[in-house]
């Protein structure tokens, strides 16, 4: 019986409450993970840009320090130091996952945040600074709504990527639809079906998002 | 009033203002004239701290702007500024670029400011664009429309860095006209131009800044009729012909 026989589709097709389950917690990792890559993103992108030494070292130390170690040895860390750290504290093991890949691409965010400020003319900032505006107001008013338009194309690239990599979760049992394909496949060996299922599965989710932005890309190029 | 005292300014080993002392009393329109590269632009841009002196002193309205946690933003929403490249919000519309700085820094309401916004681009004669992006207008246009945002803040001061450098010859007088409109009023004026005309018409003092110094200083009629410095007459003969 090869790898992809017919039977082996059925059984596959028959068990997809475990796909979806593992989908469900793959959709919460990558939204709360892509919520926080952007929170971490917008400030450390901003500290990048400020006047003082210091933010700026600070985001160069968090940019460099997760741009360059894989993302797998920081989740193996994260769920082997939070035990040392908190250990009455029961954490879920999705939590690790939205950690690792929210920390992980909101250094990658950043990276683009910082290049998106940096692109707008320099000249803007100081229209609003002399108009009043704090250095956070005109950040908030002026340079990030136009870094924005900026930036969509290359944070869209970080978004899809953040969804693929929540798939880490499966070495520590993360219960996502990596995990879940993979331990259904190794039990029953129905490997074929499943890898295409569970493949299909991300593409549907990341597919969508890299259109929507697409589109926009559009619609804004045409204002 | 806007005083400067013993201001000097460095861009790494380039000196680029040199012991600068300046008073602007309140209401005076002052023209600053020097060749580029004498400083001027970095001495108006001194006048609300857009560049931070080396050394010295920058006082507007009795605030010393250089001191220690100075509320120099505060102090900038009466210091008005007009940008040689306009500097427009090009993500908003012409109206949204008049209301912004006075809902958001000076906590006006969105109908006042845009009251008052409205009526200043009549008195630029905009009021029509009011609802165009800055790219859809041509560069006169949207140095009149920067010239209303700076209005909206109602300053107490409006410092111009050579206003008309960015346009095309044919639109210089739509927005020098609409400069000299304003210098008619009470408000406290410095122009950085290399418009002559404009300096004999609109101004009550010209200086002239060379290599970092201020090396002439008077009336209008002092520095085209009678000016001092050789420096400034070989200016004069090569801009004047």
């Amino acid at each position: 019986m090869g790898p992809f026989a017919l039977t082996k589709w059925e059984a596959t097709l028959s068990n997809y409450p475990i796909f979806l389950e593992g989908l469900g917690t793959t959709l919460i990792a990558a939204v709360a993970g892509l919520v926080l890559a952007l929170m971490l993103g917008i400030i450390f992108g901003v500290l990048s840009t400020a006047s003082s030494k210091i933010t700026r070292g600070l985001s160069r130390v968090y940019v460099e320090f997760f741009q360059n170690t894989p993302l797998l040895i920081q989740v193996f860390l994260l769920f082997n130091a939070l035990p040392l750290i908190a250990p009455k504290a029961v954490i879920p093991v999705v939590v690790v996952g939205i950690l690792g890949v929210g920390f992980y691409h909101g250094a990658y965010i950043s990276e683009v945040v910082r290049a998106g400020i940096q692109s707008i003319h320099r000249g803007q900032l100081e229209a609003a600074l002399s108009q009043g505006f704090t250095y956070v107001q005109a950040m908030r008013h002026i340079i990030i709504p136009q870094a924005m338009r900026v930036v969509l194309p290359p944070l869209t690239n970080q978004a899809v990527s953040l969804i693929k990599n929540t798939s880490v979760l499966a070495v520590i049992a993360g219960g996502d639809l990596m995990y879940r394909g993979d331990s259904y496949a190794g039990n029953m060996g129905n490997y074929g079906p499943t890898y295409i299922i569970v493949g299909l599965l991300y593409f549907l989710l990341c597919y969508p998002l890299a259109f929507a932005a697409k589109k926009l890309e559009d619609k804004q190029e045409v204002s | 009033m806007i005083e400067l005292k013993n201001v000097n300014k460095q861009f790494g080993d380039h000196h680029v203002l040199k012991d600068v002392n300046l008073k602007v009393p309140t209401g005076q329109k002052l023209v600053i004239i020097g060749p580029s590269g004498s400083g001027k632009s970095t001495m108006i841009r001194c006048m609300n701290m857009l560049e931070k002196p080396t050394s010295g002193q920058v006082i507007v309205d009795n605030v010393d702007l250089t001191a220690r946690k100075a509320p120099v933003a505060k102090v900038r929403q009466s210091v008005a500024m007009v940008f040689q490249q306009f500097n427009l919000y090009p993500h908003k519309t012409v109206l949204e670029n008049l209301t912004l700085a006075p809902i958001v820094v000076q906590g006006v309401s969105k109908e006042q400011a845009e009251d008052s916004g409205m009526a200043y681009l009549e008195r630029v004669g905009l009021k029509d664009k009011w609802d165009a992006y800055p790219m859809q207008l041509s560069g006169g246009q949207q140095q009149r429309v920067a010239i209303a945002r700076s209005l909206n803040m109602h300053p107490k001061i409006l410092l111009f860095d050579e206003p008309t450098s960015a346009l095309d010859p044919e639109m210089i007088q739509e927005v020098l006209d609409v400069i000299v409109g304003l210098a008619e009023e009470g408000i406290t004026m410095v122009v950085v131009t290399h418009e002559m005309g404009f300096a004999k018409e609109a101004a009550d003092r010209v200086v002239f800044v060379d290599d970092g110094r201020i090396i002439e200083d008077g009336t209008p009629q002092h520095f085209f009729d009678n000016p001092e410095h050789d420096r400034t007459k070989l200016f004069l003969s090569k801009i004047l012909r």
